[in-house]
């Protein structure tokens, strides 16, 4: 049973994870019917600004290590979403009234571009976040020793997306997101300057990303190029896994996925831990072909 | 001898909304029938059960006296029901003929083989389909159109080629979901035109239209749907002294002028 | 008319220069150009997939390692001859297409393409994890013999230049009459519009799933072809990024099948060029992707309409009959 808890645990924190990364997605996918690829590779382009923050700039020395982790959260989403911002405009917004699928290839470019730039800047090693950075506290929860940092990720990831579905829901602009989303023609008509919602769509989406990109960095304590990709596809598998386009779908598709995953590799086999996330997927997409918090809306015909 | 269609009381309900209730009626076999009703009244509904894009919970539909409830909207059309859409479904960006071989798809055999390798039997076969649609296209005055985008064409051409495209299929029902819509006056006096012809050609027409004037000229029969429920049927004399008739719809504002 | 013979005398001055290209440069320009002949092979398959049936499909890479892996192991293990295993090659892969894509086909684009990417990721892990202890694990298949055709030996890369090229031209011919007929145009009819082109009377899910074994089956026999080059194949070699690069070629070639060689030569013969950039190549691979979408977001060569010469003379005869 305690082998059981911790792995749950485990597995929701690596779950909110994806959750805040499927986010990107979600969002981006419902104002543009667009899969941005380069999202994980910005996820992963957080980890290392992070990194350069807490390292390079000595903010983890010169600061108490809340406030530093705190202020290189805030920094950094800044900064992942000024990127997801630019992205936008160069790669995307020349190609919005293209097939969806050029718009997919020039985010595959992106992707790939992000990827290298990462490995080229820094080096394709490993590298290792500041351990001092990870609370090692214990709590002590229905009687099981429970790593703290476990349950400070999922707290971080949950309070994050109730930010953001109270943003969505109460205010204004969330508002228009969502009108954005139904149809882009209507909101236009109703006043709503569509440009400039999708360009928040893009500093909102990639800023989240980047805040996870850190979380995995103190978590894990390491880091690598290439972890936008297997986050990235994790993520993505997510958001459709919840119905790609809904926010709380994303949210719920991302911890499930990271339950699944690690209930998969602890009583299953390891070898097989990343092949199970898609298994769960086609099994699930064969019973509701658009995700589990879809509405599924006939064809107008 | 039974009718070609009959549509045996159905049920339709979407998330708990009923649609259609228990709705009964039957077409006879070369005649036009005219379904009407206020909007929203689950006309398109009705008909899209009968083409298979929907599966009524309750009821069933017989055609040629066989069940065709359940069936995929590719069979049915095999079976000899072809339909135009109300929001015009066209292959915009393809050609008109090509549109029109759409049609006859159905009614072609070459395979993946035959087609890979350019079999004789395949190309002989392509040109009588070919020599097929444009005589389709001539039926509805579009012949010289035929190398045309779809797309381009005038509002009222494009509903004359979803015609088109259906007729052939070669039915033995055609069902019309506003075919007048959007047409102005001589636009629609064609379409009587052509709709006329069709019976002429043994093809039993059943059909839903808001314009009165021509419900009345070349029905014989209506059906009259309210919320999901029938509420008259019969020839338009009939109908259009039935009390319910006229408290449903012609009281309606639009009904009044029509008249 | 004009863009028509512009297509056509490219299209002839590519293939002449393919025709002869070997003669005219080193081995490792040809080696480059095989390459180049797979991936070109690749995308004419995808591009009957997603180019014409419009199915959001990457996972190719999928089904050119499961040919890839059947030659493999029939001809190391059974010591089948290369071109034995190519028709069984194709019919795994088709059949693996067959069976997957059964329950999955009809989703909706973008579940579908992230499906696809799965099957790659799944077929991916499985063969790294030596399924059914016949994969040869991470490592892969070692030994794959040389094909060879009536005595003749297929070993210098001038010889696989013209087998892969040959096959090529193949499917381009094969491809060229399967767009002009019933099959081809359902397929274009399912990509414009699915709901309308059930309602005519195409059976869209049974051409669909008849698009994606054939499209597989054509991988499954690159990847025999693949395996004869090689000699040596391992999963890491099928992996998504495969995938996505034949994609990226479908997409950017804008459908037409000049476009889709002009467009493998652009994706595989760029990062070529720059290989003086060694480390920051894949950099601009990247930046490249993006620049040439931004470039054409139609693509290359999109499709010319085609071309219906029965019908022409017809409609004249009609309206004559009309005039008179």
């Amino acid at each position: 049973m305690e082998f059981f808890v911790q792995q749950l645990l485990n597995g929701l924190a690596v779950g909110g994870i994806y959750a805040l990364v499927a986010l990107g997605y979600t969002m981006v996918y419902g104002v543009l019917k667009l899969i941005n690829f380069a999202h994980g590779d910005l996820f992963a382009v957080g980890a290392y600004l992070g990194l350069t923050l807490l390292v390079s700039c000595h903010l983890g020395q010169t600061l108490p290590p809340f406030f530093a982790v705190l202020l290189v959260f805030v920094l950094v989403a800044l900064m992942v979403a000024l990127v997801g911002y630019l992205l936008e405009r160069v790669a995307y917004r020349p190609l919005r009234g293209a097939g969806r699928l050029s718009a997919v290839v020039s985010a595959l470019g992106a992707s790939i571009f992000f990827e290298n730039a990462l490995m080229l800047i820094y080096g394709a090693r490993v590298f290792v976040y500041p351990d001092f950075l990870r609370p090692d506290f214990t709590v002590t929860l229905f009687g099981y020793q429970i790593p703290g940092m476990r349950l400070l990720v999922i707290a971080v990831s949950v309070v994050l997306m109730i930010a953001l579905q109270i943003f969505m829901l109460r205010t204004k602009v969330g508002a228009a997101m969502r009108a954005v989303a139904i149809d882009q023609g209507a909101a236009r008509l109703m006043g709503i300057n569509v440009n400039r919602i999708i360009s928040l769509v893009f500093l909102i989406g990639p800023g989240l990303g980047g805040a996870a990109g850190i979380l995995v960095g103190i978590y894990y304590g390491q880091i690598d190029f290439l972890m936008g990709w297997s986050y990235g596809l994790k993520a993505f598998t997510a958001a459709i896994l919840g119905g790609i386009g809904n926010i709380p779908g994303a949210m719920v598709g991302g911890l499930l996925l990271g339950v699944v995953e690690a209930m998969a590799s602890a009583y299953f086999a390891v070898a097989w831990k990343d092949a199970v996330a898609f298994f769960v997927l086609i099994l699930i997409l064969i019973v509701r072909p658009t995700g589990f918090l879809c509405e599924r809306t006939a064809d107008k015909l | 001898m039974s009718s070609l269609l009959e549509v045996a009381s159905i049920t339709k309900i979407f998330g708990g909304l009923v649609a259609l209730n228990e709705v009964g009626f039957t077409v006879e076999k070369g005649s036009i029938v005219g379904l009407i009703g206020p909007n929203g009244a689950g006309k398109t509904t009705v008909f899209n059960c009968i083409t298979g894009n929907y599966v009524p919970e309750r009821g069933d539909i017989l055609f040629r006296g066989q069940s065709i409830k359940g069936k995929k909207p590719h069979t049915v059309v095999e079976m000899g029901i072809a339909r135009t859409f109300q929001s015009i479904r066209l292959f915009g960006k393809l050609s008109v003929l090509e549109n029109v071989l759409a049609g006859r798809h159905c009614r072609l055999k070459s395979g993946l083989f035959s087609s890979l390798f350019h079999t004789p039997a395949q190309r002989r076969e392509e040109e009588e389909a070919i020599e097929r649609c444009l005589e389709e296209l001539k039926f509805v005055g579009l012949e010289s159109h035929w190398e045309d985008e779809a797309g381009a064409l005038a509002y009222g051409s494009q509903r004359l080629l979803e015609v088109a495209r259906a007729l052939a299929t070669d039915p033995e029902l055609i069902i019309l979901d506003e075919p007048a819509g959007g047409m102005n006056d001589q636009e629609t006096a064609s379409l009587v035109d052509v709709i006329a012809a069709i019976r002429a050609r043994g093809i039993t027409v059943l059909l839903i239209e808001h314009d009165m004037r021509l419900v009345m000229r070349i029905c014989e029969k209506l059906v009259v749907l309210e919320h999901g429920n029938l509420i008259a049927q019969g020839d338009p004399a009939t109908v259009r002294s039935n009390p319910d008739v006229i408290e449903a719809y012609l009281g309606t504002d639009d009904g009044d002028e029509e008249y | 008319m004009n863009t028509r013979k512009v297509r056509f005398i490219t299209g002839l001055a590519l293939g002449i220069v393919l025709a002869v290209l070997p003669f005219f440069v080193n081995n490792y320009w040809t080696d480059v150009c095989v390459s180049i002949g797979l991936y070109a092979l690749l995308a004419l398959s995808l591009n009957v997939i997603l180019g014409q049936a419009g199915i959001f499909h990457m996972g190719h890479a999928a089904f050119y390692a499961v040919g890839a892996y059947t030659t493999a192991i029939l001809n190391t293990m059974f010591q089948w001859p290369i071109f034995w295993t190519m028709p069984l090659a194709g019919l795994a892969a088709g059949l693996v297409a067959l069976v997957v894509a059964r329950p999955i086909i009809h989703l909706r684009g973008d579940y579908l393409l992230i499906v696809t990417i799965g099957i790659v990721e799944i077929v991916r892990i499985a063969l790294v994890n030596d399924i059914f202890g016949i994969t040869g694990g991470s490592n892969g298949i070692f030994g794959i013999s040389r094909p060879q055709a009536f005595g003749f030996r297929i070993v210098k890369s001038i010889h696989f230049y013209y087998l892969v090229w040959g096959m090529c031209g193949i499917s381009l011919l094969l491809f060229h009459f399967l767009w002009n007929s019933r099959f081809g145009r359902a397929l274009n009819y399912i990509k414009h519009d699915d709901i309308a082109a059930e309602g005519c009377g195409v059976d869209v899910s049974h051409y669909k799933l008849m698009a994606f074994v054939l499209g597989a089956f054509w991988a499954g026999m690159a990847g025999t072809l693949y395996s004869a080059k090689m000699l040596t194949i391992a999963p890491a070699s099928f992996n998504f990024m495969e995938s996505v690069i034949i994609f990226a070629v479908v997409i950017l070639s804008g459908g037409s099948q000049l476009g889709v060689l002009v467009s493998a030569f652009l994706f595989i013969g760029l990062p070529e060029v720059m290989r003086g950039l060694t480390e920051s190549r894949m950099l601009f691979f990247g930046l490249a992707m993006m620049l040439m979408m931004v470039w054409r977001p139609q693509g290359i060569l999109p499709p010319l309409p085609r071309v219906y010469k029965k019908a022409l003379a017809r409609a004249q005869a009609l309206a004559r009959e009309k005039s008179e």
